[in-house]
């Protein structure tokens, strides 16, 4: 009982700090320290979840979890310290898409330890869809701010194409649900064709509203993690994803406004000023 | 029906949680200056990579014998440290490009 209570209360600090740190990067004498803050909690809950799991591990498990974080800090830290300054964006959407691979990838694990279960199957495969969509879109995002993929780029009618996807997306993880099926290539399919959307979705958008997308996928990843949170019943989860969720939805709303475009015009794809749609025969 | 109110009932702390978050999330980002947009993004971008955790509990809880499960498990905490630590060290790298800008 004490244990529980204090991985607990690791995680009770690890969300404040969350919120502190974000609270501390919205001003521009604090956002170095707030940053560090949110990097101190992070830490602690994840040796806090390491350490104190209550159970039989085999040890060869916690090699291969060591490893996995050795050869990842090495890796983000080398990365991050040594890319050009002006690069930094398509980073940003790098790693976000890291985040959103590894949210769906805990879905399609923990898929078949829930068959049966329509809540926990709900919140596993909106995991997948939205964890894949974060992941293939941010990999556009990174390829298109690279200069990789330089010009927007337009299949017909993509605006009713990419509408349809997403809604046969949403009606097939429906039916994975109700049908409480244990098919793992169901959910695989589910899982490309999610994928599939993140890049339709992304790939009409051009170079100069990135960030804007690359803020609204981060949300996303921020609701996938959540959704990850309410599949555990883990709080630290649960409260920075939602967090993320939250105010990353927020913050694509003020870039939006900075860039004075409206996110419609963003996604849907009117260039120059929202008041003149340009590809509004296409939009509606 | 009687599924959903199951389910509000069992899990009405989390709801509780969720709704509270979405509004501290909403207030945090009240007037941001611009120039701290792109900062404030990848700090969240940082923060949410919280997911590890959920995917070290994976690997924590996944049978000795299901060699997929524990593949994927391990790509997926990999792609977790890659987005906390290099989410966390990219912002750093910004913000200190502010300081020298001042």
């Amino acid at each position: 009982m004490e244990y529980i209570f204090s991985l607990e209360f690791i995680y009770l600090i690890a969300s404040m700090t969350y919120i502190l740190g974000l609270k501390m990067l919205g001003k521009p004498e604090s956002a170095r320290r707030g940053n560090l803050i949110a990097a101190a909690g992070m830490t602690i809950a994840i040796f806090g979840t390491i350490f104190l799991y209550q159970g039989e591990v085999p040890t060869f498990i916690y090699v291969l979890i060591g490893t996995a974080i050795l050869i990842g800090t090495i890796i983000g830290w080398v990365i991050a310290k040594k890319v050009a300054m002006t690069k930094m964006p398509e980073l940003v959407s790098l790693f976000n898409g890291m985040g959103g691979a590894s949210a769906a990838l805990i879905g399609l694990i923990e898929f078949e330890h829930y068959t049966g279960h329509k809540l926990s199957t709900i919140t596993i495969v909106a995991g997948i869809i939205i964890g894949s969509i974060s992941f293939s879109g941010s990999m556009i995002a990174w390829a298109k701010l690279n200069g990789t993929l330089n010009r927007p780029l337009r299949l017909p009618k993509y605006n009713l194409l990419n509408n349809l996807v997403i809604i046969s997306i949403f009606v097939f993880a429906g039916f994975i649900a109700w049908s409480g099926t244990d098919s793992q290539f169901l959910l695989y399919i589910l899982f490309f064709a999610a994928l599939a959307y993140g890049i339709l979705f992304v790939l009409p958008i051009g170079g100069a509203d990135m960030p804007v997308v690359i803020s609204l996928l981060n949300s996303f990843t921020g609701l996938a993690a959540a959704l990850g949170g309410f599949l555990y019943g883990n709080m630290v989860m649960l409260t920075g994803g939602i967090l993320v969720g939250s105010a990353g939805t927020i913050l694509t709303f003020a870039m939006c406004n900075a860039m004075n475009r409206s996110l419609v015009s963003v996604i849907f794809g009117s260039f120059g000023s929202s008041e003149a749609p340009m590809a509004g025969s296409e939009s509606q | 029906m009687n599924e959903l109110i199951d389910f509000i009932s069992n899990n009405i702390q989390m709801i509780y949680i969720v709704i509270l978050m979405i509004f501290v999330g909403v207030e945090i980002i009240g007037h941001v200056p611009a120039v701290l947009h792109t900062p404030l993004m990848s700090g969240a971008n940082a923060i949410h990579g919280v997911v590890i955790i959920g995917a070290i509990l994976v690997l924590l809880g996944v049978n000795p014998e299901n060699y997929l499960g524990q593949a994927l498990g391990f790509v997926a905490v990999l792609l977790g440290t890659l987005n906390v630590v290099g989410g966390f060290v990219v912002t750093d790298r910004m913000l200190e490009m502010f300081k020298k800008k001042k």
